[in-house]
């Protein structure tokens, strides 16, 4: 676990719907336990750190969920607004106030996730760009899903393949050789135990060593409890036959449906354990109305153990 | 309101919503549907599971539809009226075929696919899935070789991306913003130097000089191009547009692809665009018609001892932990929709993932009112 929290960036990725942003909030909860002065960043722009905690910011602000735990939410287009702000100075401020020039870089191939993954590199800093800014112990990235992940991960390289020379190729030389450093930068890919989920983990476990970046851990997420063994399931299946209430029969149908689901997890389980090296931790489904701070809190706690388990 | 209704009299049936909600195999079930009731349906899935792909039969031929055997559909129990066709859609070939189609002649087209830029622009990131999704749909529908288009949107970062990616790339190739900026010079373009602006000249203070000639380069090589992709971009919008298209959400009842579907029924009516309904999967229904999940203990306690009823009691009251929540969810939904149609599909017993598994769905989707609420009865009893 230290491992992993001595790292300053680390990128959650994952299909849609696994729950990469609660597994974000739950890592970056148990930094900020840790000491750590930690930003969860989101670059979808859907605000669902802020929805988790229920505190909102404005779009692009630093906002605080917790002692030491902040969050943001990124959009290319503030983060290009900055970058020519800041690092270009007077031409830039012209740039940015250039509709053209607006429309160019959003239109060009590539340029938002550029820009995005642009200022998760500045958050990372120590000596941070942005004026007054106070600079963060560790940045958890809630990334976009899976393909869309890792295609920003390559993003600063393709620009500095293209760009060869100035700025953009500098700077895009820059932030990929920090994704390269695999002291300074993670990958934690999240999955639930279904097919598809697994499927990709497994594909993306391929790319990310291809590109050589650092694939820390695979969190397998929502994962149902096997209540019970076969011979329970046995006297389930009796008891449905001879049960005539309607309730003790919907329990009944419950159960064993719950317990084919989980059944089925633990198979999908068992393939993705096959193909992460020893790199998986579970966390449990919540079974929680809402979403909030405390079940983060919890998550953090299952997190805390389960790295705790694996070392 | 069953799926069949909403798309009566429609051709095009663009099925929405964010990642992980069963976006594919809801597209796959409502074509099955249409097909069974003597339609001849395509689905364009982006990327289905191993399983499903299997079992539509789509990995023989990408990016092509292919006809899924009606004999499978009859050993799995359907006996299809009509046809029931799937496809896989391959972003990076449909790209590569629509230069080939627009090109003025073979060697500008393998000029265009060795280009950096067009090569980037034609990888799976920024939009391409997106784009030639679209773009294959629009070929599909002029080829009138189907009654139903089952298109199964892209795993984009939000639903949202959807709709956007494609004007975004196609303002791209078109290339308005770059083309003030430049100016041909014979075949190629020649990025202004001396005379430039101020505008271009902190521009390329900003990108470097190289990423603006290649893009120039890029444009050279599209040259008139640009036209045919404009007049394409404006014609999927029309078809994206027409009352024979039907956009369906879907989600799950989990509370952000919720809150995700109002702001997409939202984001698509004032857009202007044709919504027909939202399809609410794995939907957990209350099966305690008024009592309390601890009710069940004493009765279960003779059939099963203590320490399983306990256990069966603790589940059934995890169960309806996730009742309430899909209540609430699915409530604030319907709110927000009004008298728009929702259909809710229950948590099926497995994942759904083979022909079985999409007549399981089918039932729900094409029940009638007073079927829909039987089969959720039988749920219950």
């Amino acid at each position: 676990m230290a491992r992993l929290l001595d790292k300053r960036l680390i990128f959650v990725t994952g299909k849609g719907g696994v729950g990469k942003s609660t597994v974000a909030a739950a890592l970056g909860a148990l930094a900020a336990r840790h000491g750590l002065r930690t930003m969860v960043a989101e670059l979808s722009s859907q605000q669902r750190v802020q929805g988790v905690f229920d505190r909102y910011g404005e779009q692009f602000e630093e906002v605080q969920l917790a002692p030491r735990l902040f969050t943001i939410s990124i959009d290319p287009e503030h983060a290009m607004d900055e970058y020519l702000r800041v690092k270009v100075g007077a031409l830039g401020h012209a740039l940015a106030s250039s509709r053209l020039f607006q429309a160019f870089a959003m239109a060009t191939p590539g340029m938002r996730e550029l820009l995005s993954i642009g200022k998760v590199w500045e958050l990372a800093q120590l000596h941070r760009r942005t004026r007054g800014a106070s600079p963060y112990d560790l940045v958890i990235v809630d990334a976009p899903a899976t393909g869309h992940g890792l295609g920003l991960l390559r993003t600063p390289r393709t620009f500095a393949d293209i760009a060869r020379v100035g700025p953009i190729a500098h700077q895009g030389r820059t932030i990929s050789d920090t994704l390269a450093d695999r002291e300074f930068t993670g990958v934690v890919a999240v999955a639930t135990a279904e097919e598809m989920p697994v499927n990709e983990t497994l594909s993306l476990i391929e790319a990310v060593e291809r590109d050589e970046l650092a694939l820390d851990l695979v969190v397998l997420n929502g994962l149902y409890p096997m209540r019970f063994n076969s011979g329970e399931v046995g006297q389930l299946l009796e008891a449905l036959e001879r049960s005539r209430s309607q309730l003790s029969r919907s329990a009944l149908r419950a159960a064993l449906a719950e317990h084919a689901r989980a059944a089925n997890q633990r198979e999908q389980q068992a393939r993705l354990d096959a193909g992460v090296n020893g790199r998986l931790v579970e966390l449990p489904y919540v079974f929680s109305e809402h979403l909030g701070p405390r079940q983060v809190e919890d998550l953090a706690d299952a997190l805390e153990l389960a790295l705790r388990k694996r070392r | 309101m069953s799926v069949a209704e909403l798309l009566q009299g429609k051709r095009i049936c663009v099925c929405a919503g964010s990642g992980g909600v069963g976006k594919t195999t809801t597209s796959a079930a409502i074509a099955l549907g249409m097909a069974a009731q003597g339609h001849r349906v395509a689905v364009v899935t982006i990327d289905p599971a191993q399983r499903l792909a299997n079992a539509l039969g789509v990995e023989e031929l990408p990016n092509e539809p292919h006809r899924v055997e009606p004999g499978r559909l009859a050993a799995a129990g359907l006996e299809v009226e009509g046809e029931l066709w799937a496809m896989m859609l391959d972003p990076k070939r449909t790209f590569d075929e629509l230069i080939d189609r627009i090109a003025p002649d073979p060697e500008r087209a393998a000029e265009i696919k060795a280009n950096r830029v067009y090569r980037e622009l034609s990888s799976a990131v920024s939009g391409s899935q997106e784009f030639t999704a679209v773009a294959k749909l629009y070929d599909l529908d002029q080829a009138h070789e189907f009654d139903l288009l089952v298109l199964d949107t892209p795993p984009s970062r939000n639903a949202l991306d959807f709709l956007e990616a494609p004007q975004r790339l196609s303002s791209f190739l078109e290339g308005s913003a770059l083309r003030a900026l430049v100016r041909p010079a014979g075949r190629g373009i020649r990025v202004l130097g001396r005379s430039a602006t101020p505008l271009l000249a902190a521009m390329r203070r900003v990108t470097g000089v190289d990423l603006l000639t290649d893009l120039a380069t890029f444009f050279g090589l599209l040259g008139d191009m640009t036209k045919d992709f404009n007049l394409r971009a404006q014609q999927v919008e029309d078809l994206l547009r027409a009352d024979t298209t039907a956009f369906v959400l879907v989600t799950s009842a989990e509370r952000e692809p919720i809150e995700e579907a109002i702001w997409l029924h939202r984001t698509l009516e004032q857009g202007g665009l044709p919504f027909a309904g939202v399809i609410v999967n794995r939907v957990h229904h209350d099966l305690l018609a008024g009592s309390e999940a601890e009710d069940v203990r004493p009765a279960l306690r003779r059939l099963l001892g203590s320490d399983l009823a306990a256990r069966v009691a603790e589940n059934f009251r995890d169960y309806h932990v996730l009742a309430r929540r899909d209540d609430v969810n699915v409530s604030r939904l319907a709110a927000a929709l009004g008298d728009e149609p929702l259909l809710v599909v229950p948590q099926l017993d497995e994942d759904v993932h083979d022909l079985e598994g999409l007549l399981r769905m089918r039932r729900y989707l094409f029940a009638s009112a007073s079927e829909r609420r039987r089969l959720i009865a039988d749920l219950v009893a």
